[in-house]
Order: structure tokens, then C-alpha cells, then sequence
């Protein structure tokens, strides 16, 4: 039995310990937000937070998250849009928006450990999330505009 | 399929259908509803309300005697409805299109709500690709728009018993009296507005381009906040009651069978209820399932795992032959022999033949895969004759054919639902995926959702093409051919639905290669012959990759060898303002002729804001230019790239220049060319698809590698170019100058000639 805490809800888990929390999450809990992109932490589309930093939901077994927090897309914005979100909307960030849920994830995580972040920071956190539709020049502009807004 | 240059839309009837229970759920029945259908008058399909994904419910269209293409409905309380009924994947179609509407019809943007249509032949095609969107529904849009403003008033008109001239929209959802400060809302009107005729067309007064007030202005994703909240919006996110979960073992090699399967570790696996065979497609594969086993389980990770745990034993079949690298060379041999005549222009042969400066070149570009961001996956609900689906799919309409073709029922009894595409670029117009979740929900009595890894998205693709060139100039004494020479060799996407297709299709040669758009008085284009062994199919801006890549690499070589300025010498080549031939048909060559002129613009524009010429490059950088028209779009695009003494290659600024016709919403513009450059820096860096005995080499994003943040271009400048003409595509025509343009600017900063691509293969990262 694993123990464990989902946008502030306790909840536990008896299936299969080598499930990823990814699918936990999706088909469990039904919690959507957080996206299957490929499976081997190589897209960062399941990016969520473990106790406020970012890892690959993918690629988390279960048995690997007793006793931790976990925080996934839908519960940021629980008190109106996130510095984040609303810096996402400034910039018109999405295309198709798969990926999003996950960049943004990502974004938080840099944002709370380096406020101000450099090009550099933002590359060396950035690089493990994917888009395909190609909008990293507006993340990186709309990480800029978050790191105002927060400063 | 791709269809090229075929309009969408062949007429434009306009109805009041307020009466008759459309938008059934989320209008009133004295709403106001409008539908433009868009098709020649097609038989009746009955439409039920099926419940929708996530938590809101899809409105339902109640079946009647007309069907609604576009349609336009008003709430009493104000609210306008729009349908879209073009997919969302990236391309905004979901703000552009409703947005021509809107403006036409004096709407406020904050009191419309989008729809997502089902698919229904009666839209006309669905099938989002091609980049046709905007092209192909303006008129239709704003037609529907002006015939709604127009009963509004008439409306008002009647209300106050006041002539119609003495009303006008104004200033947004609302007409008023013009000789006083009365006004009534849309809302207001919408139940009187019912009950009038739809006026003829005669009657309509569109706006003025001065007069619009979102046409052409920037506007962002309609989208954006539910997006970035992680709502259930995507075909990965559907849920419903009871639903299964499967994935499939496809057989490795084209055409391969099941000899054996051995299920029994896969039954031990938790939460596995069973497996379930897929019978092999019968050729031609077109977008048939391609068979195998299926697992069947109760989350998508058993599934996974289960599928993992199988052991089968396949006949691989005649395809197990197929190695790329074999089949690479037999292309370029190919391409080194006369092949089938696409066009002549005067005698190129009597030019070679009397010598000067000859220049040839070889240039070869692999087979890609699409690898949207979202894999595949599809649900299905099959009770007795009627199925739904619910599909991340570019081609609704397609996912109800192929769905009734497997199943054996009418196609008028398979309801799809468009999600959201966790990207496209072309795979999910081809419904495979939607069938296979069809097929086991029909096997099984449950709702099934197919989920395909990223493995399976990479390894059971339909590809974008291989393709070997071979391109053959003769200069005159100034540097600029007298005559010119291409061939192209390629399997072509018409393999997918006819075993002995091997030349391409008139689309491919569409696609930059009946013609250069250079001065050259004696040219000729050719085609070699080429069998597919593994699925063909379109992806994004299509064979213009391959084409653009050897046309504008060999401009650039020409420019070289002539000892001139690349950007000089393209523009020299170019020449001045014409209309050429370039074989299009002749109603769409009156609407878009292939306007020299606009080329010419394009290109100069890009060097300018480049500042071709005037920047100051150091040791390893360079500049590259390129220039081409697809999809009726005129794109020249300049990179600047930093080259390292490894090879690593960086890319610190794009310029490009669109003449995309009028623009409907140029923030959407901006967006699918910033991507373009990106997309186009993942085909040039490491885009490569390779097969050994027939299985595709690559499984996922460590082989299969696309452009991250670090390794995209730093700044992408998008210049768009202000115009009159008839709107064009904006979804793909960034992608084809931007991968030639990347590897002139690698010559530019090495002296090292890419001529086949991904630059990977030549020493560079």
C-alpha cells in the first residue's frame, strides 16, 4: 500500500507498485492535465511537482513515492490563473497545447528555485520539455514576463 | 487524401434553420440560427447526441431534412454561437476562422462561444491539411456573417417599424436607430430575427478591409486559459464510463502477420483482462489497422506491460527485404537515369549538348516521422449498429468512413468527435488508430481507447517521403543557366492506396518541382520510379521539403560557381515581375497565379531584415537565404548560424518574409513560421528515418531526436507581408525554404556543401 498526498488530498494506491505515477494519475485519478509524451522522461510532457520540484511522472514508479506531494497542473491555479499561466496568456504561448501543461510545470519548478533566471538558466531547465509545434521562443519570453510578475 | 488545388468549396447556400432544433441543448428554441452549407445538396445523416469527453456536454445537432455546414446561432440572452468545424492542432483555426465570421457580423469576441463540429459530410471537407482553412472558408465565413448582421437589422427594422436604411450594426452586437439613441442587442433581436427570410446574396453588404475590425488584426488562441489549465481537452484525456484500455502489437515489418503468440505472461499482468487479434489489412494498406495483437486491460499501463510480456512469432513477409540504406542507392541510380517528363520549356537537351559550364548535383533527404507530441490513440463505443468516436483527428469524415468499412455499418451510423489534436502535422488525417479502437470495442461489447506509445508512433508511421534528386545546370558566360535539369525519385504517397503506384502524383509534382520560378529558357523536370515498403503519407508542407531542399541548394551552388553573392544571384535568377506557368489548374491559377513578383518582394524583404550583406559575421557564422511558394504562400526565409570547430551548430536568428494574401489573424501567422523554423531545424538537424530487414530502426525521442529549446533557433523575426490577394496557406509553407536556407548558411559558415540531409550525417550537431 502506498501512501501518498495529490494537490493536498491523502490517497493510497495497492496496484501494481512498478505503475508510473504518470498513469496513476491519468487513469486513476483521472487527473488529465498531466500528458504522455514518451514514456522514458525524454519530452517532459508529465512533468509534475514532487514536494515543489520538477520530475517525470513517466517515468516515477509508484513504489518510488510513498509519503510524498505531489501537485499536478489542475491544482495551481486554484486560487485564479498562476503567475505562470497568466505570463503564458500575455505571450500567446500555445499552439496545438499538449505539451503545455508540462512546460509550464517545468517553468514553476525553475521559477521557485531561480526567480530571475538567465537565457542559460532557462535552457538548461527548459531542454527536457518538448514542443513539437516549436513556441520556445515565446516560453522563454513568457518565463521572462512570470519572473516580473513574481519578482 | 491530399487533395491539391480542388476547391472545398463549390457553392454557398444560406438558411434559416432556427426552427428546426439545431444546436439543440445550448440555444433556445427562439434562438436565432443560421447555417451556411457549403456543398452541393447531399443526402440526410441522422446526428444523435452522444455524450461528450470531459465534463461539458457536446451540444447535439438534431437530425433534419438540412444540414448545417458553418452555422452561426444567437442566444436570446445575447451569447453567438460559431461553429468550427475544422480541427484545432496547433493551426488556430478554432480563433481565425470563427473570427472572419464574427467580424462580418459586427460581433463582440467576448460574447462568442466556439463549437466543435462532429464530422458531417455536409461541412464540406474536414480533412484539416493542405493548409485550406482560411483559403477555403473566408468567403463562406463572412458571407454567413453578413447574412446574419443583415436579418439583425431587418429585425430591428421591423421592431420599431422604421425603413431598413435607417438601421445600422453599431457600433458591436448591437443595431441601432440611426435618427435617435435607441439600440437593440443581438440578443434582443435574435428571436425576430428567427423568423425572417434569409436575404440573397445580391442583398449582402460586406464590409470593407478598412471596416473589419478582427480580420487581419492579431487575436489570441481562443483557447489559451483552458489550455494552459490542463483541461480534458485532447483525444489522450477522453474518459468514459466503463471504458478499456489496449494497446497493440503491430507486426514489425509492413504487411507481417501473426505465425504465433504465446499470451500467458501477459495474462499474469495486473489489471490485464485479455488479448484480442487484429486481422492483417488487405493491400492496398491505405488506412486499414495493420493488424497484430491487441491487449486489453483495465489502466493504459497494464496494457503497456502486457504488451511487453507477449511472445510472437511473425511472418515478416516480402517488405522483411527492405534495408534504407540499400534502397537509398537504388534511388539515386535512379535519379542519375532519364526518367518519366513532368515539363519542358524550349530545348534543354540542344543547350547541353553545345557545352559551357556545366554544374550537377546530387541531394538525397530521408524518410521522416511525424511525431506529434500527442501519439495516437482513439476511443470507441460500439453498441450494435451505431458506433462513437472520439478522436484527436484531422479528417472526422475519414474516421466514419474507414470506422463503417471495417465494422460493415453505414457511415451515417458512426458519430466521431473531434478533440483536441495534441499536434498533427499530417498523421491524424490518416484514421488507422480510430478503426483499431473500433474494431476492439466491437470485439469486446465495451468503449475501448487505443493508446499508441511513442514506440509504436515512430516505428508504425506513415511516412514523409525518401526522396533522391539530381539537378543538372548549364551557365552562360555571366553565371546564369541557359538550361536546367531536375530529377526526383521518390516512393510516392499514392502507394498507400493503389500496390503499384511508383510515380509520383500530380500533387508531388505540384509541390515545387513542375517548375522553377527562375529565369532558365530551356528546363526540364523529371520523375524516377520508386516502390514503397513502408506506409507513405504526408507530413507537414509535404514533398516541398525535398523539392525546396534540392531546388534552393543548387540555386545556392549556382551562385558559387558563378563566383556571386548568394542572395544576388538568387534574386538575378528570379528576375523581374512575371506570371509564370506552373501547371496549376486553370480556375486556381486565376485565383493564385504564381506571381513572380510577389517572390521577388518576399526575398528582398527577408535579405533587408537581415540585413543580408551589412551584418558583420565572425569566424564559423554564416547566412543562408532560401525562397519558395507552397500553398499559395510566397516565404523567403534568411538563417544565421554559428558553426563550433565540432560542428555543433547554433542558430541565433531567423528572418522570415510571408505574402500570405490577406491574413486573417497575423498572431496565428506568427506562430505556425516561428514553429515552421523550429519544425524545419528538427528535419534539417537529426530528421532521419532508416528500416533494417524491413523494421523502422528508430523507437523514440532518444533516436528520433527534434529540436529542443537549446537547439532551436534563439529569435525567430516573422515579416508579414500586407496584401490584397486572396488568403493563402500559412500552416506549412514556413517549413520548405527554412531547411535549404539552414544549410546554405552551413556552407556559408564551414565551406561544407549538405546534400543529404539531416546535417547529423555530414559531421555536424
Amino acid at each position: 500500500m502506498v501512501h501518498l498526498k495529490v494537490n493536498g488530498h491523502a490517497q493510497t494506491f495497492d496496484g501494481d507498485p512498478e505503475m508510473p505515477l504518470l498513469w496513476y494519475l491519468r487513469d486513476i485519478l483521472g487527473l488529465t492535465g498531466t500528458k504522455f509524451g514518451c514514456g522514458m522522461a525524454l519530452c517532459g510532457a508529465c512533468t509534475v511537482l514532487q514536494n515543489g520540484k520538477a520530475i517525470r511522472s513517466c517515468s516515477t514508479q509508484m513504489s518510488a513515492v510513498e509519503g510524498l506531494e505531489i501537485t499536478t497542473i489542475e491544482a495551481i491555479s486554484s486560487n485564479g490563473p498562476h503567475a505562470v499561466q497568466k505570463a503564458w496568456a500575455e505571450v500567446n504561448v500555445p499552439q496545438c497545447g499538449y505539451c503545455q501543461p508540462g512546460q509550464i510545470m517545468q517553468a514553476v519548478s525553475l521559477l521557485s528555485s531561480k526567480p530571475k533566471p538567465t537565457d542559460d538558466d532557462i535552457d538548461a531547465a527548459m531542454a527536457g520539455n518538448i514542443c513539437r509545434c516549436g513556441t520556445y521562443q515565446r516560453i522563454r519570453a513568457a518565463i521572462k514576463e512570470a519572473a516580473k510578475e513574481t519578482a | 487524401m491530399i487533395t491539391l488545388e480542388k476547391p472545398a468549396v463549390e457553392k454557398i447556400l444560406i438558411e434559416n434553420v432556427s426552427r428546426r432544433n439545431f444546436l439543440y441543448g445550448v440555444l433556445a428554441s427562439s434562438a436565432f440560427v443560421l447555417c451556411a452549407r457549403t456543398t452541393p445538396l447531399l443526402a440526410r445523416a441522422s446526428r444523435n447526441g452522444a455524450p461528450a469527453f470531459g465534463a461539458s456536454a457536446t451540444p447535439s445537432i438534431e437530425g433534419t431534412a438540412f444540414h448545417p455546414s458553418i452555422f452561426v446561432g444567437i442566444h436570446t440572452d445575447g451569447m453567438v454561437y460559431i461553429v468550427a468545424h475544422r480541427s484545432e492542432m496547433g493551426n488556430g483555426v478554432r480563433t481565425s476562422l470563427p473570427r472572419i465570421l464574427a467580424d462580418e457580423l459586427d460581433a463582440d469576441w467576448s460574447r462568442v462561444t466556439v463549437l466543435q463540429a462532429d464530422g458531417d459530410t455536409a461541412y464540406g471537407s474536414q480533412d484539416t491539411d493542405g493548409s485550406h482553412s482560411v483559403r477555403e472558408f473566408f468567403d463562406v465565413l463572412r458571407e454567413a456573417g453578413a447574412t446574419a448582421r443583415l436579418m439583425l437589422v431587418r429585425a430591428a427594422a421591423q421592431q420599431w417599424g422604421i425603413p431598413e436604411a435607417q438601421c445600422i450594426a453599431d457600433p458591436v452586437h448591437a443595431v441601432s436607430d440611426k435618427n435617435s439613441t435607441r439600440k437593440l442587442g443581438y440578443g434582443e433581436l435574435a428571436a425576430l430575427a428567427a423568423k425572417l427570410p434569409v436575404p440573397k446574396k445580391e442583398e449582402l453588404k460586406f464590409k470593407s478591409p478598412q471596416q473589419w475590425r478582427y480580420i487581419g488584426k492579431p487575436a489570441p488562441g481562443y483557447d489559451v486559459a483552458e489550455v494552459c489549465s490542463g483541461k480534458p481537452l485532447f483525444g489522450m484525456d477522453v474518459r468514459v464510463d466503463g471504458m478499456l484500455y489496449a494497446a497493440i502489437a503491430h507486426p514489425p515489418v509492413l504487411g507481417g502477420k501473426v505465425k504465433s503468440v504465446d499470451n500467458s505472461a501477459t495474462l499474469k499482468v495486473i489489471g490485464v483482462k485479455k488479448t484480442v487479434a487484429i486481422d492483417p489489412f488487405k493491400p492496398p494498406h491505405a488506412f486499414q489497422p495493420l493488424g497484430g495483437v491487441a491487449v486489453i486491460a483495465d489502466n493504459t499501463f497494464a496494457a503497456f506491460k502486457g504488451r511487453k510480456n507477449l511472445k510472437i512469432e511473425w511472418d515478416n513477409g516480402s517488405n522483411a527485404a527492405y534495408n534504407s540504406s540499400d534502397y537509398k542507392k537504388e534511388l539515386q541510380q535512379t535519379a542519375r537515369q532519364p526518367g518519366k517528363v513532368v515539363h519542358t520549356i524550349g530545348d534543354p537537351d540542344a543547350e547541353f549538348a553545345k557545352g559551357g559550364k556545366i554544374v550537377e548535383a546530387e541531394y538525397f533527404a530521408p524518410h521522416l516521422a511525424h511525431a506529434s507530441m500527442e501519439p495516437p490513440v482513439a476511443v470507441a463505443d460500439v453498441r450494435g449498429e451505431k458506433v462513437t468516436v472520439w478522436s484527436p483527428t484531422q479528417d472526422p469524415q475519414g474516421v466514419q468512413e474507414q470506422v463503417a468499412k471495417a465494422l460493415g455499418l453505414k457511415k451515417e451510423n458512426v458519430t466521431c468527435h473531434v478533440t483536441f489534436l495534441g499536434g498533427g502535422f499530417g498523421r491524424k488525417s490518416k484514421p488507422d488508430y480510430a478503426v483499431e479502437a473500433a474494431v476492439l470495442s466491437q470485439k469486446t461489447g465495451k468503449p475501448v481507447k487505443v493508446i499508441w506509445s511513442r514506440e509504436d508512433d515512430i516505428k508504425f508511421d506513415y511516412y514523409h517521403s525518401v526522396a533522391a534528386m539530381y539537378l543538372k545546370a548549364a551557365l552562360d558566360d555571366s553565371g546564369k543557366p541557359k538550361a536546367w535539369l531536375q530529377r526526383s525519385v521518390f516512393p510516392p504517397i499514392g502507394s498507400t492506396f493503389d500496390t503499384n503506384a511508383v510515380y509520383g502524383g500530380a500533387g508531388e509534382m505540384s509541390m515545387g518541382w513542375n517548375v522553377v520560378p527562375f529565369e532558365v529558357a530551356n528546363f526540364r523536370s523529371e520523375n524516377g520510379q520508386a516502390a514503397a515498403h513502408v506506409r507513405i503519407g504526408w507530413l507537414r508542407s509535404v514533398a516541398n521539403i525535398y523539392h525546396a531542399f534540392a531546388v534552393q541548394s543548387f540555386a545556392n551552388e549556382l551562385a558559387y560557381a558563378a563566383n556571386r553573392d548568394p542572395y544576388d544571384y538568387l534574386l538575378g535568377l528570379i528576375g523581374n515581375g512575371r506570371t509564370i506557368d506552373a501547371g496549376q489548374q486553370p480556375d486556381m491559377a486565376a485565383k493564385y497565379p504564381y506571381d513572380i513578383a510577389r517572390l521577388r518582394h518576399v526575398t528582398e524583404l527577408a535579405a533587408e531584415k537581415a540585413n543580408w550583406g551589412k551584418k558583420k559575421l565572425g569566424k564559423g557564422t554564416g547566412m543562408g537565404i532560401a525562397v519558395h511558394r507552397s500553398f499559395f504562400t510566397y516565404v523567403a526565409t534568411v538563417v544565421e548560424v554559428e558553426v563550433d570547430d565540432r560542428g555543433a551548430i547554433r542558430i541565433p536568428h531567423v528572418t522570415t518574409a510571408v505574402d500570405a494574401g490577406i491574413v486573417a489573424n497575423p498572431e496565428m501567422v506568427r506562430q505556425q513560421f516561428e514553429g515552421a523554423a523550429v519544425f524545419g531545424t528538427s528535419i534539417a538537424r537529426t530528421g532521419e528515418i532508416t528500416a533494417t530487414n524491413g523494421a523502422i530502426d528508430q523507437s523514440n525521442f532518444y533516436d528520433y531526436q527534434v529540436a529542443r529549446m537549446n537547439d532551436a533557433p534563439r529569435q525567430v523575426d516573422i515579416h508579414i507581408v500586407e496584401s490584397t490577394a486572396p488568403p493563402a496557406g500559412v500552416g506549412e509553407p514556413g517549413v520548405p525554404p527554412f531547411v535549404p536556407a539552414l544549410c546554405n548558411a552551413v556552407f556559408a559558415a564551414t565551406g561544407k556543401r549538405v546534400r543529404e540531409l539531416p546535417l547529423a550525417r555530414n559531421g555536424f550537431s
